[in-house]
């Protein structure tokens, strides 16, 4: 180790760095430093492992203590979860017995037979997470539709009252979303908005276009506004400006704003829980209240829960690099 | 106070050979500038003195000891940077004594030392300010008096004067020079603004695309130039560069039948290192050649800067080469008008067209 300050790393260093970068005393802690963000890492993502492991978990796996790592993997969970069911009746068990053996059941009908009980139709999980679908995506688009606009004319404008307005943008997501529900609840009513998907997509774009105006304001801020003063030297209009030359430069800024607002949309259960009830329940509350039907089915649960997942991770992953800006643009103020 | 070393040092970042193996000795107190155009490697090299970049390859010697290796911390090196880089939540005070704090010094040593320096600096009135709320002037101050205030064995300074105002950086370029001779500080000063180097540097280490063009005292640079680079970046403008066809003790140049007589004490020189119908490259500096009614040269007036002191006229001698030449301030010069001038002999250069070095005169005796 003394031989660094001497003969150095023994290797030719043809990277950007400082000297003291390269010592092995450095790279040691560099790759301890590595480890430990990769156990964290790991830690973290325990839950989500083991959520993955009990949708696939016979029942009997999932109740055993302590807890089994390797297991004989089940479809119960997901046919639980896009399956109604009822108990076969006693009387009609032989009959189950002999059409499983000869392989007329189709494998849903035979899973559910081994849990005792037949299907009668399908669940209404799927229902639920088009309408999360629906009432997510929508809101989305137009809290960050409506909230760009908002925000170059903060940006750019001379607005009246324009702090005092922001503030209280701001303001409006100090308040936990309970505390309104019930006033909401009777607004709705009134509206007849209760349980119906234009309802949540009203609800949802509002609460999200503070974090939209918010988020997109600081992001056309870093525009400098020379491309704009340079466009309406040349002749563009107001309109052409904002569309051919700011909208091109935020894209990056939408496009984290819109991860930020889908997955506050996605994830909202307190409105969802209280304000719907049929028509238009997103999948959050559904999958929760599954707890109670005949017994607690964790891996139909699981299931649900991962089903929920998957989209969302498919989204985030695709605009992970614009997210990655969105967390640290304020980071560095110059 | 110290000797600075640097043997076959080297930096690549990748592929990229930003610093091709160079050597140099700094003597010391000595006053060296490094200077170059934008990507030629003299602030990688600086950086490199300093340890705030490793080397590929190579050694640094300070006073002898091997510092290639050190942290930048412990190499006993000042650095200042371009833009500052003062604490903006401490006072000026509190900035100036930092570095004396984080080596542990004594209360009474860093107060002894701070008030040294201030003087020296004059900027008593400044202390008790926040960089931020300072002019650039005087920011570089309070960064020179950090610097000055570590007695270090030798300051390195990366454009210090770079984002000033004109007027300030003639002030600052004199503050600069005079610190150096009162602490008899050995400095490397790195700019591309080659007036400065001129003007402050003992030395100046001309450097272009990763390698040293030469090192020379100013006048050398100026008047030896050791190939077209260096003739043509020092100087504003730089040397006037025509190229031509060599017969037979005269240089053809395209354009206007212009035929230039080599000077006496070339001839020999030339003679010998030239064949007929090779090419050549003629050097002269804007002040060494003068307007003459009868003079061999001839060319059209295509510009005039007026300069105050002296006009500037832009000479179209041929499609390719304009040369520009010193002129009477008093006399007006209308475009488009056919000029004839002479050249200094005793300043004129000569070039190779294909190694673009200089042809060196051979004494005759």
């Amino acid at each position: 180790m003394s031989n660094f300050r001497e003969d150095g790393p023994g290797y030719p260093v043809t990277e950007a760095t400082r000297v003291d970068k390269v010592s092995p005393e450095s790279r040691i802690f560099g790759k301890l430093r590595a480890l430990i963000v990769v156990v964290i890492a790991v830690i973290m993502l325990i839950p989500v492992f083991v959520m993955l492991m009990t949708a696939f978990k016979a029942r009997s796996d999932i109740v055993s203590s302590p807890p089994t790592v390797v297991f004989e993997p089940s479809l119960e969970g997901f046919v639980f979860l896009f399956t109604e069911r009822a108990v076969v009746a006693k009387a009609r068990q032989e009959e189950f017995k002999a059409a499983a053996e000869t392989g007329e059941l189709s494998l849903v009908d035979r899973v559910a037979f081994e849990a005792g009980q037949q299907v009668t139709g399908p669940s209404d999980y799927v229902d639920r997470l088009k309408n999360s679908f629906i009432i997510a995506g929508l809101s989305t688009i137009f809290s960050v539709g409506l909230g760009l606009f908002a925000a170059y004319a903060f940006s750019r404008f001379d607005v009246l009252g324009k702090d005092d307005l922001l503030f209280f943008i701001l303001s409006t997501r100090m308040l936990p979303a309970v505390v309104v529900t019930i006033p909401l609840f009777l607004m709705f009513r009134q509206l007849s908005l209760n349980d119906t998907h234009l309802g949540m997509i009203l609800l949802y774009t509002v609460f999200n276009l503070s974090l939209a105006v918010w988020l997109l304001k600081g992001f056309i801020d870093e525009i400098p506004i020379e491309y704009e003063e340079a466009a309406l030297v040349d002749g563009y209009s107001r309109w052409q400006t904002f569309y051919k030359i700011v909208l091109p430069q935020a894209i990056t800024g939408i496009a984290a704003t819109t991860v930020f607002s889908l997955i506050f949309a996605w994830n909202e259960y307190a409105f969802a829980l209280m304000l719907t009830s049929d028509n238009a329940r997103t999948a959050p509350p559904s999958i929760a209240t599954m707890l109670g039907r005949g017994g607690i089915e964790w891996s139909a649960i699981a299931a649900g829960s991962l089903g929920f997942l998957i989209p969302v991770v498919i989204i985030v992953f695709a605009l992970r690099n614009y997210l990655l800006r969105g967390v640290t643009f304020g980071a560095v103020r110059k | 106070m110290a000797e600075i070393e640097l043997r076959q040092v080297e930096k690549k970042f990748g592929e990229l050979h930003a610093v091709k193996p160079l050597d140099l000795t700094i003597n010391n107190g000595e006053f060296i500038v490094l200077l170059g155009p934008s990507g030629c490697g003299k602030t990688t090299t600086l950086r490199m003195i300093s340890g705030l970049e490793t080397v590929t390859g190579g050694t640094i010697l300070l006073d002898g000891k091997n510092i290639t290796w050190l942290h930048p911390s412990e190499r006993d090196i000042a650095f200042v940077f371009q833009l500052y880089a003062l604490y903006p939540h401490l006072s000026v005070r509190q900035n100036i004594a930092f570095p004396l704090q984080a080596e542990g010094e004594s209360r009474d040593l860093i107060n002894k030392r701070v008030d040294e320096v201030v003087e020296v600096l004059q900027i008593q009135h400044l202390l008790k300010a926040r960089p931020g709320k300072l002019s650039g002037g005087d920011q570089q101050r309070v960064a020179l008096a950090r610097a000055l205030v570590r007695r270090p064995a030798a300051f390195l300074m990366d454009e210090p004067l770079g984002a000033l105002d004109a007027d300030f950086r003639e002030s600052m370029r004199a503050e600069i020079k005079r610190l150096h001779i009162d602490q008899n500080a050995t400095s490397v000063y790195v700019t591309h603004d080659q007036v400065e180097a001129m003007a402050l540097g003992d030395r100046i280490v001309v450097m272009s695309e990763a390698v040293i063009q030469q090192v020379g005292t100013p006048n050398e640079v100026y008047y030896k130039p050791a190939n077209i680079f260096v003739a043509n970046f020092i100087g504003s403008p730089g040397m006037n560069l025509v190229q031509g066809v060599y017969s037979d003790g005269a240089v053809k140049m395209p354009g206007m039948d212009n035929r230039y007589e080599v000077p006496e004490d070339w001839e020999n020189t030339l003679k010998q290192s030239l064949d007929d119908s090779d090419g050549l490259i003629v050097g002269f500096r804007p002040e060494s050649a003068a307007v003459a009614q009868d003079g061999n040269l001839v060319g059209n007036v295509y510009a005039v800067d007026m300069h105050g002191a002296y006009s500037m006229l832009h000479i179209n001698m041929n499609e390719h080469d304009i040369v520009h030449i010193r002129a009477d301030r008093m006399v007006n010069y209308s475009i488009g008008e056919d000029i004839r001038f002479n050249v200094d002999p005793q300043m004129v250069r000569f070039f190779n067209p294909a190694s673009e070095l200089a042809i060196t005169r051979r004494e005759v005796e």
